[in-house]
C-alpha cells in the first residue's frame, strides 16, 4: 500500500524536489485528476439530463396505468422491464440490477488483484484480472442485449400523430432511435444513447487496458520490474467506471 | 546443462494478509446491501421528493465507499484527498445552476 506520509528523494533537498508531498507516484497522480475531469464530464451529461427531464411533464395518473406516450417523460422501470430468456413477463429493473451487481463484483476483483500485486503475487494477479476482464464483458454483453432490446421496442408500439404532406396521420412506431421513440419524448431516447453509451464505452476501454495489464503480468514484466503499480492505476480506473455506473443506475433508472 | 542462466528475477511474495481481503469483502457487502436496499425501496414507496432523497444519499453512501476503501483515497495524503474532493463544489455549483435554470425553464415551458 502507498504510504500516506510525504516520500523523500535521496540526494535532494526538500527545496529541490526532494518531496512529493502526495506521496504517490506520477502516474497515480495523473490518473486522479484524469478521472477527476472524467468526473465532469459525466456529471455534465447526468445534470443535464435532469435539467430536460424537469422540463418535461411526469406521468399524471398512478404508476400501475402508465402507457408510454410522447406527451410525458416516461417512468423509467416501465421502460427497462424486460429480461432475456423470459419474454413477454414484466420484470422491472431486474436485468438492470443484475447488470450493477456484476460491476459491481468486477470491482472486488479488481481491488483483489491490487492487493495481490502488492504482494508480488503473480498467480493471485492473474486470477483477479481474468476473473474481473470477465466481469467486463459479461456487463458489456449485457448491456449489447439491453441497448437492442430498446431499439427493436415492443410489439405493441406506440402510436404518433405527425403531419404528412399537409395532414394529420397516424402511424405506429416501435423502439427507439435518435429521431423517434415509443417510449416518451425523443430526449429520452438521446440521453439513454448517449450516457449508457459513453458508460458503455469506458467499460470497453477499461477491459482493454484489463486485458493489457492481464497480459504484462502473465509475461512476467512487473516481477521484471519489481513493481505491480500499474495493476492499481488501471484499478483506479476501473473502480471510476464502477463508480459512474452507480451514479447513472440511481439517476437513469431508479429515480 | 550444468550452468542455467535465469533471466527472471527472484520475486519474493508475501503471504495474504487475511484480515485486510476479509476488510475488502465486508465493503463489497455493503456495497450489495445498499443495492438491494434500493431495490426495495424503488417498490415499496410512492414516487416523490423523499424517494429521490433516499436514492440520492444511498449513492452517496455507495460513492465513498467505492471511492475511500476501493481506490483507497481515504489512507492517501490529505493534501491529495483535498486536491480531490474540493474540484467536486464545481460540479455541486453547476448541480445548483442548472437545477435553477430548470425550473425558470419548466416555468416557461416553452416545450408546449
Amino acid at each position: 500500500m502507498s504510504q500516506p506520509t510525504a516520500a523523500t528523494i535521496p540526494g535532494r533537498t526538500e527545496w529541490d524536489g526532494g518531496v512529493s508531498p502526495m506521496g504517490v507516484s506520477y502516474g497515480k497522480l495523473m490518473m486522479w485528476f484524469f478521472l477527476l475531469s472524467d468526473a465532469f464530464t459525466f456529471s455534465g451529461l447526468l445534470i443535464t439530463y435532469g435539467l430536460i427531464r424537469s422540463q418535461h411533464p411526469a406521468f399524471p395518473g398512478d404508476h400501475a396505468h402508465f402507457v408510454f406516450s410522447q406527451e410525458y417523460w416516461p417512468v423509467p422501470e416501465k421502460v427497462f422491464e424486460a429480461v432475456p430468456f423470459f419474454h413477454g413477463v414484466d420484470l422491472p429493473l431486474v436485468f438492470v440490477g443484475f447488470m450493477t451487481f456484476v460491476l459491481i463484483m468486477s470491482s472486488v476483483t479488481m481491488v483483489l488483484a491490487v492487493e495481490a500485486g502488492h504482494r508480488m503475487d503473480r498467480k493471485a494477479v492473474e486470477k483477479w484480472m481474468l476473473w474481473t476482464i470477465l466481469g467486463g464483458i459479461t456487463f458489456l454483453s449485457c448491456q449489447a442485449w439491453e441497448w437492442t432490446h430498446f431499439i427493436v421496442g415492443t410489439e405493441a408500439g406506440s402510436t404518433i400523430k405527425e403531419f404528412v404532406n399537409g395532414s394529420w396521420a397516424t402511424r405506429v412506431i416501435h423502439g427507439a432511435n435518435l429521431h423517434e421513440n415509443q417510449y416518451g419524448p425523443h430526449d429520452f431516447a438521446d440521453f439513454f444513447f448517449f450516457i449508457t453509451g459513453f458508460h458503455g464505452f469506458h467499460v470497453f476501454s477499461g477491459v482493454m487496458l484489463n486485458f493489457l495489464i492481464y497480459y504484462r503480468t502473465v509475461t512476467g514484466m512487473y516481477d521484471r520490474r519489481g513493481s505491480y503499480e500499474m495493476v492499481e492505476k488501471v484499478g483506479l480506473y476501473w473502480h471510476f467506471v464502477d463508480l459512474v455506473w452507480v451514479f447513472v443506475f440511481t439517476f437513469y433508472y431508479l429515480v | 546443462m550444468a550452468h542455467h542462466a535465469s533471466h527472471e528475477p527472484e520475486v519474493v511474495v508475501i503471504p495474504p494478509n487475511k484480515e485486510k481481503i476479509m476488510h475488502l469483502w465486508k465493503v463489497a457487502g455493503i456495497l450489495l446491501v445498499v443495492t438491494i436496499f434500493e431495490f426495495i425501496v424503488a417498490f415499496s414507496m410512492q414516487h416523490g421528493t423523499w424517494k429521490t432523497f433516499i436514492f440520492v444519499v444511498m449513492t452517496i453512501v455507495k460513492a465513498t465507499y467505492i471511492v475511500g476503501e476501493f481506490m483507497h483515497l481515504k489512507y492517501e495524503a490529505k493534501v491529495l484527498i483535498w486536491s480531490i474532493l474540493v474540484p467536486i463544489i464545481f460540479i455541486v455549483w453547476m448541480l445548483v445552476a442548472f437545477v435553477y435554470e430548470g425550473m425558470k425553464l419548466s416555468d416557461v415551458n416553452f416545450l408546449r
